[in-house]
Order: C-alpha cells, then structure tokens, then sequence
C-alpha cells in the first residue's frame, strides 16, 4: 500500500531543506493519490504528458471571499460585487484558455527579446553595486542583499514601477505568493489576508495605470496599457491590473530563490564554483543543472475537469492534482545518475520553468538575472564559504527557497575585468 | 562487411530524408563509404519555408539549406540525377552516364510538382510551379515584379500559402478549386470553409468548383488568361500552378519495384517491395516517396509529403538498414504536417481520410481558434488545430491508442460538442487516392 501522506510530509516545514528522498518514494508512484483526494504526479513521462492534457485545469483557486465586516453594505452588495471580479480577472496563471491564451498573448507581444536584452546592462550595473556594497564585511547575507533586490529592482524598471514604492508591496506580494501554497490556501485567515494584500496592490496598481496612460513611458506596464490599433485597451482593467500584479509578484518571489539556491548550490560542490569562476561561459550550463537540480518552484496545482487515465491510474474528475515538477527533474528514468550536480550533463529537458502552456514567461530574464549574479558572485567573493548549511528557509514548499544564506568571505575583489 | 567497406551505401535524393537518412547511418556507427545523389545542383535545403517566407521575400532562397547535425564523410553526387536501377547488377545509373555500384540503397528522391500539360498552355511564360529551391527563387523574382494579377489554380496547403503570400504583399490574387472549399482533400470541407472566410477577408478572390481549361497567352507567349470549364475567363499575367506533386519514381520503371507515380511501395520496415511482393533486404525508401502501410489505418498503404515524416522515416530506414534481417523494427508514425497561412498556424496529426465526423473539441470555429478531431466509425483518427497546438500532444496520444471519437470530453474552453459532416470530395481516380498532399 502506498503511503497517502506523503505529501504532506513535503509540505512539512522540517523536510523543506531536503524534500528529495520524499520526493523519490512518491516516484515510486507516478501517479500518488493522497489521503486528502489530492493526486501527486511525480515522474518525467507522467508530467510530460499531463501539461499537454486539455482536461488539466488551471483553475483551482477557490472562490475569493471576503470576510464580514458587519457592515450590510459592504457585506450584501459590495464585496460580493468584489468578490466575482477578483474570481473572475485572476491572474493568468490560474486561468484556462481562451482567456488565458488571449492575456498570455498580450504580455508576450510586451516580453521581447530587445526589452530583456535592453536590461542586461542594468543587471551587469545592479549587481556590480549590490556586491560593491559589501565591501569591509566578512560576511555577505546572500538573500537580503543581492537575491531580492536584484530580480525586484529589474522586475520594477521593466514593468515601470517606480522602485522608491518598492517597499511597501513587498509584504503585499510575499502574501500573494502564498496563493501557490496549498497549506495557505486552506487556511482561512492567511485567505483574508490575501484578499486584503490583492485590495491594496490592485489599488496601487490602477493608480498607476491611469499615470501611465496619461505619461505613456517606454516601460511594459505602459505598452499593455495603452489603447490596441482599434482605439480600445487590449485588455480590459480588471485583467490588466491582475496581470501587472502577477508580474510584479513573479518578479519578486522567484528569482531571488534562483539565485539562493544557485549559489548554495555552488559552495555545496566547490569544483563546480571553481570552473564557473575560471570560465564565466558555462553560466548557461550550470544555470540549466540548476533549474533542474533545484529549481525556484517545486510544484503547481491544477484540477482534473474529467476523468484521466495515466500511468495506469485513473485520476477522478475534480480531483486537485499536483504536478511535481522537482521530482520529475530527479527522475531516473529520465535522467542519469538524477541526484548528482552536473551542469555538463547533454540530456537536461528539466521542468524548471515548468511546461505546456502555463511554461514560465520570464524564463529568459529569469536566466540572465542568475547567470550575470552567479558568475560575479564566484568571481567577486573571496573565498566563500557556507556558515550554515542547511541554511533556514522560506516557508514555501513550493516557492521554496533559503530564507536567509549568510556566506563567509574574506573580501570581495575588484570588479573583474 | 568487406563489401560495403568498398561500394557501400547509396542515398538516392539529397533533400531532407536522404540527408536525415544519411546522418543516422553515421549516428548508428556505418563507417564504410556513404555516396548521396541529387538530382539537384544545390545543398540539401528546407522546403516549408519556399511557400512562406521565401515568396514574401523574408527569406532569400538560397538561406534554407539545411543544417548537418553529424560530419557525413560523404560522397556527394550533386547535380546529377538517378535515371536507371539495375537490381540484378546492385548499381545505379546516373544520367551522365555514370554507373555507381551499392551494397545498399536508400530511396529517397521524394516527389515532383505536378506541372500544367504544355498542350493546354502549360508552356506560356509566367506559369510557375512551387516545388523546389530554384521554383521559388523564380517566382519570388516575378511577384516582385508586381504582376496586376496572381492566378493560383489549386486550394491546397501551397495554393493558400501562396494565396497568403501575395496579399501579405499587396498583390490582387484569384484562386480557383474544383472543390467547395480551400484545403477540402486535407481537410474536408467544414474546417476548409475557415480558410474560405479568411481568403475572403484578406481580398483574394477564391472560385470555388471552378476547373481551368486552358491558359492562353499574348503574342510574346506569355500567360494573359485562364479559361474555366463553366466558361468564364480570369485576367491574370501570373500563374502559380498548385495540382499537388507525383512521386519521382520514374527512373525505377525498370526496377522490378512496386513503384508508379504513387510511390515506392515499402513494407512497414521502411523496405522496398519487390515486383513479385516480397521485400527486398538492401533497397530502403524514406520520405515523400515512400507508400509504407500504417498499422493505425488498417495497415492501408499511404504515403505524405509531410515534413517530420521525412525526418523520421529517412532515420528509421536507415536503422534498420544496418540491422540483421531479424531485427527489422516497423515504422509506427503518426503523420503529422503544418502550416501557416492569413496568420494562422495550422497543425494536424494522424489522417484524416474516410473521415465521417468531425467535431470541434476546444475553441469555436468563429474565433478561427480551435481544434478539432476527426471520426470514422466511433474511433478518432486524426486532430486539427488553428492556433491551438499546445493541446495537438494529448490528441495524438489519443489516437495513436485507438481512443474513441471524441477522445476527450470535459477539456477546458470546450463549449457544446458541435459534431457533423467534414465533407470531402470524392476520392479521386486510380492510385491518388492515396495520397495526402501537404507542404
């Protein structure tokens, strides 16, 4: 009999610095019906297949609902009101086509290769003063500063968020994050507060959105604002806002696990920290083995609309189901010697962007953002070290990265030529 | 083998499954020596984009060739076609006389545009077929020149490329079919009618059941008109002539192969068939020549000029060439084929042939965003997708296993089921019935 509690030993907080042996026992499995009805898919083929399955759906959110307020209006015909928006306008990633494909096509139009590579210098620029700044330490607290602010300051430029307001979304969008975490999910006050997180980000948002369409800029937030050759918004503002969110919320909370888990990575296999430092062009490489190895998101949610047949089970119709992106990137019948850091490996189709066609818009920024930070950490820091290891983490199991990464050094070198 | 290491193998046809074809005997460790011949002067080259973005002049004609994936270490015979096979003498004939001795031989010399009868105008100048490299290069050169008027006589896959092509550059264009619809043979006529309203929107003036005559030219022999059977003319100083294509088999006539302009008749090996029906062991065919049967269709024979079947069967004949008789794998291939036209990215699995239903699965035909599936006796053969191909995977999946028609109920962005008719021509005379013509 299979165990029906595994993943709720993922999601334990204790297991977060190591999910993989859980990880392989779901393998075990490909297809792990779970004791609360939910399905865990685990293998490469498994996955593979799945992202590509019509019946799989993306929207799994439960209703937004907002607490009573004990006042009638608010209760009785306002939040109501409220309520069916924000169902109905969620961020992209928890929708199905066609709106999600018509959304997704908009942002992608907006996400070119000029705008990302136009920001290369800028995150060559940033990373240079965010290491510059810990000159005189001993000890570099990776996370707070270079991880976050990095991907949050590029995220910001390129959507045209004004980076001084920067901090006071930052609790919004670590709350919002949550709406990945089936733990938060069903927890009714940590909902509430996620309501009230969207309310106020969704405010800032619109406000901005009149500003840009009154000083239209060359930033993305601008272009989707703007009117479509027919004079109307391509999208409508309850979606614009919604996907503005999304990125901006992207932006902040997963990257800053790539490059986390990418360095801690790094001084766990020295050599290979070595080898980058000595040869910057295996950046992609190594990046690629990362998001293999440990990729900043470790799994989504989804819903069967119909009953699936897959690897001889038969998911239910209804039934939640979690696609296990992390474990199917340590599959060994997809990949050799699975659990062994190798960024010279030829076979590397991994799910790090996950796959199908929720597959990661940002992925190209999201790569160049850790190549350029990886190979000036290994290039910069001297001597780095790990001072804890396992370091303590994020309490996400499925945006899942090193809260804090302190890395010992003894200095940090000019700027290499 | 002694032997191969001094005739080695042949590849007849340097396109893409004899150059495929040729990289997998490298890949599978043949190190004896490789001979391929073209018929052509030029380097193996890509054909999708010859009707797409070398007729808008995106692409030059001469920037298609194809990539070598492995070092060939190979004798190239370009420029010179294969017109004779002697089976008894294990050679080839080439048609500058040169005679070239193999061990074993791949087939691979894919097909040829069907071309306008010289008898009813086909020799006019300004007529054109879109087949090759050096077609392309031709006909790009003449829309350039900004003829008044493209006629473009055949509603295929090509003609609405082409179609496509020369509204995207502003030139007045007329189709002509004999059938309902554009894309009715591939498609059938109730997802062909999507295509209609787009030739509609887009300004071509589509003639559906109209059959040409004859052309008819000006004192200097070029093309001015068309006559049409229900007499009508059509004004036109361009044609681009889109009848499908006949399978180069014609240097095989004295082979003792089963071979005609159909194809090359294989067993589900990728092996030639030999006249008396038995397989040959040393002569393999792959790509638009080859009629292979699927097991999927009732081990019926078919043979499509599909661009990933190319890819995939010129690897698998070569397999199997360098393996003992004992260990023939069978080519279990879903055809697939794509296409764009009026920005639409058309994707198709499996065959639609014999098809007596077809259903919209996802999407609505409206939004020209869909996919449908096809039907034939309660199982699903084959899928179609209009800016829709994500989900194509879990279609073929199904189809490959036989699933039933539909396969897939409660998919998301599925309104009602709206099932009917998909409305092909009648199949047409003699052996084309067999074949599905696609770019």
């Amino acid at each position: 009999m299979a165990d029906d509690t595994l993943f709720s030993e993922v999601l334990d907080p204790a297991n977060r610095a190591d999910p993989y042996p859980i990880y392989a026992r779901l393998r075990e499995n490909p297809v792990s019906p779970q004791r609360d009805g939910s399905i865990v898919v685990s293998t490469h083929a498994a996955i593979r297949s799945l992202i590509f399955d019509p019946r799989l759906s993306s929207e799994d959110l439960p209703p937004s609902h907002r607490p009573r307020t004990g006042n009638l209006l608010k209760d009785w015909l306002l939040n109501p009101i409220k309520d069916r928006i924000a169902t109905a306008h969620r961020p992209l990633i928890f929708r199905d086509p066609p709106d999600h494909d018509i959304l997704r096509s908009v942002v992608m139009r907006e996400f070119t290769v000029a705008r990302v590579q136009a920001l290369k210098q800028r995150v060559v620029r940033d990373v240079d003063t965010l290491i510059d700044a810990c000159r005189g330490r001993d000890e570099v607290c990776l996370v707070e500063d270079l991880s976050y602010p990095l991907p949050v300051a590029v995220i910001c430029d390129m959507l045209g968020v004004p980076e001084a307001d920067e901090p006071q979304f930052q609790i919004w969008a670590t709350q919002l994050a949550t709406a990945l975490e089936p733990d938060a999910r069903h927890d009714q006050a940590s909902r509430h507060r996620t309501v009230a997180a969207f309310d106020a980000i969704s405010g800032y948002m619109r406000a901005l959105i009149r500003e840009k369409r009154r000083h239209p800029a060359s930033d993305m937030l601008s272009a989707l604002a703007a009117p479509g050759p027919r004079g109307q918004a391509v999208m409508g503002d309850f979606d614009l806002i919604s996907t503005a969110i999304l990125l901006l919320v992207a932006g902040h909370e997963t990257t800053v696990n790539l490059i986390t888990n990418g360095m801690l990575t790094l001084l766990r296999h020295p050599l290979e920290l070595d080898r980058l430092r000595a040869d910057p062009e295996r950046a992609p490489r190594v990046i690629e083995e990362l998001l293999r190895y440990e990729p900043p998101v470790h799994f989504r949610t989804r819903k069967a609309l119909g009953a699936i047949e897959i690897a001889g089970h038969t998911i239910r119709k209804g039934a939640p189901v979690i696609l296990l992106f992390a474990a199917a990137n340590r599959d060994p019948v997809r990949f050799v010697d699975p659990d062994r850091f190798d960024p010279d490996r030829e076979d590397i189709q991994h799910f790090g962007f996950g796959g199908g066609l929720h597959y990661c818009m940002g992925a190209p920024l999201a790569r160049i953002e850790a190549e350029i930070a990886l190979v000036a950490l290994c290039r910069r820091l001297v001597a780095p070290r790990l001072m804890v290891d396992p370091p303590p983490y994020r309490p996400g199991a499925s945006l899942r990265g090193p809260e804090r990464l302190g890395i010992g050094i003894n200095g940090i070198a000019a700027h290499p030529t | 083998m002694s032997a191969a290491a001094d005739v080695g193998i042949v590849v007849v046809g340097a396109s893409l499954a004899g150059l495929r074809g040729a990289e997998a005997l490298r890949r599978n460790g043949y190190a004896g020596r490789l001979t391929l011949i073209g018929d052509e002067p030029h380097r193996p080259y890509d054909r999708p984009p010859l009707s797409k973005h070398v007729l808008s002049g995106e692409l030059a004609p001469d920037s298609t060739e194809l990539p070598l994936l492995v070092t060939l270490d190979a004798d190239w015979r370009l420029g010179h076609a294969a017109v004779g096979l002697d089976r008894v003498a294990r050679n080839i004939r080439l048609a500058d006389g040169a005679v070239l001795a193999y061990e074993k031989l791949l087939i691979a010399t894919g097909a040829q545009a069907r071309p306008w009868p010289a008898a009813s105008g086909g020799a006019l100048a300004n007529i054109f077929t879109l087949r090759g490299r050096d077609d392309a290069a031709r006909l790009r050169a003449a829309l350039a020149r900004g003829p008044r008027r493209v006629l473009i006589v055949g509603a295929g896959l090509i003609g609405c490329e082409a179609a496509s092509c020369c509204r995207a550059l502003g030139l007045p264009v007329t189709l002509v079919d004999p059938n309902p619809t554009p894309l009715a043979r591939s498609l059938g006529t109730w997802i062909g009618g999507v295509i209609a309203e787009c030739l509609k929107d887009s300004g071509v003036a589509f003639h559906p059941g109209a059959q040409v005559l004859r052309f008819e030219g000006d004192a200097s022999g070029r093309v001015v008109r068309a006559d049409l059977a229900d007499g009508r003319t059509i004004e036109a100083d361009l044609v681009i002539v889109a009848l499908g294509a006949t399978r180069a088999t014609d240097w095989l006539r004295d082979a003792g192969l089963m071979a005609d302009a159909g194809g090359v008749t294989c067993d589900g090996a990728c092996r030639a068939v030999a006249s008396d029906g038995t397989a040959t062991g040393d002569i393999y065919a792959a790509g638009d020549v080859a009629r292979w049967p699927i097991a999927l269709y009732g081990g019926r024979l078919f043979s499509v000029e599909h661009w990933g079947n190319a890819v995939a069967q010129g690897a698998h004949a070569a397999r199997n060439m360098l393996a003992p008789a004992d260990d023939q794998h069978s080519y279990d291939h879903l055809p697939a084929f794509w296409s764009s036209q009026f920005g639409i990215n058309i994707k198709a699995v499996g065959l639609s042939e014999g098809a007596d239903s077809v259903a919209i699965v996802q999407g609505s035909r409206a939004s020209r965003r869909f996919l449908a599936v096809y039907g034939r006796a309660g199982r699903s053969i084959a899928a179609v997708s209009f800016d829709q191909a994500r989900w194509l995977p879990a279609y073929a999946e199904a189809i490959m296993a036989g699933s039933p028609y539909p396969p897939i109920r409660e998919a998301s962005d599925q309104g009602l089921f709206v099932t009917t008719a998909p409305g092909f021509p009648p199949p047409r005379p003699a052996h084309r019935s067999d074949e599905a013509r696609h770019g």
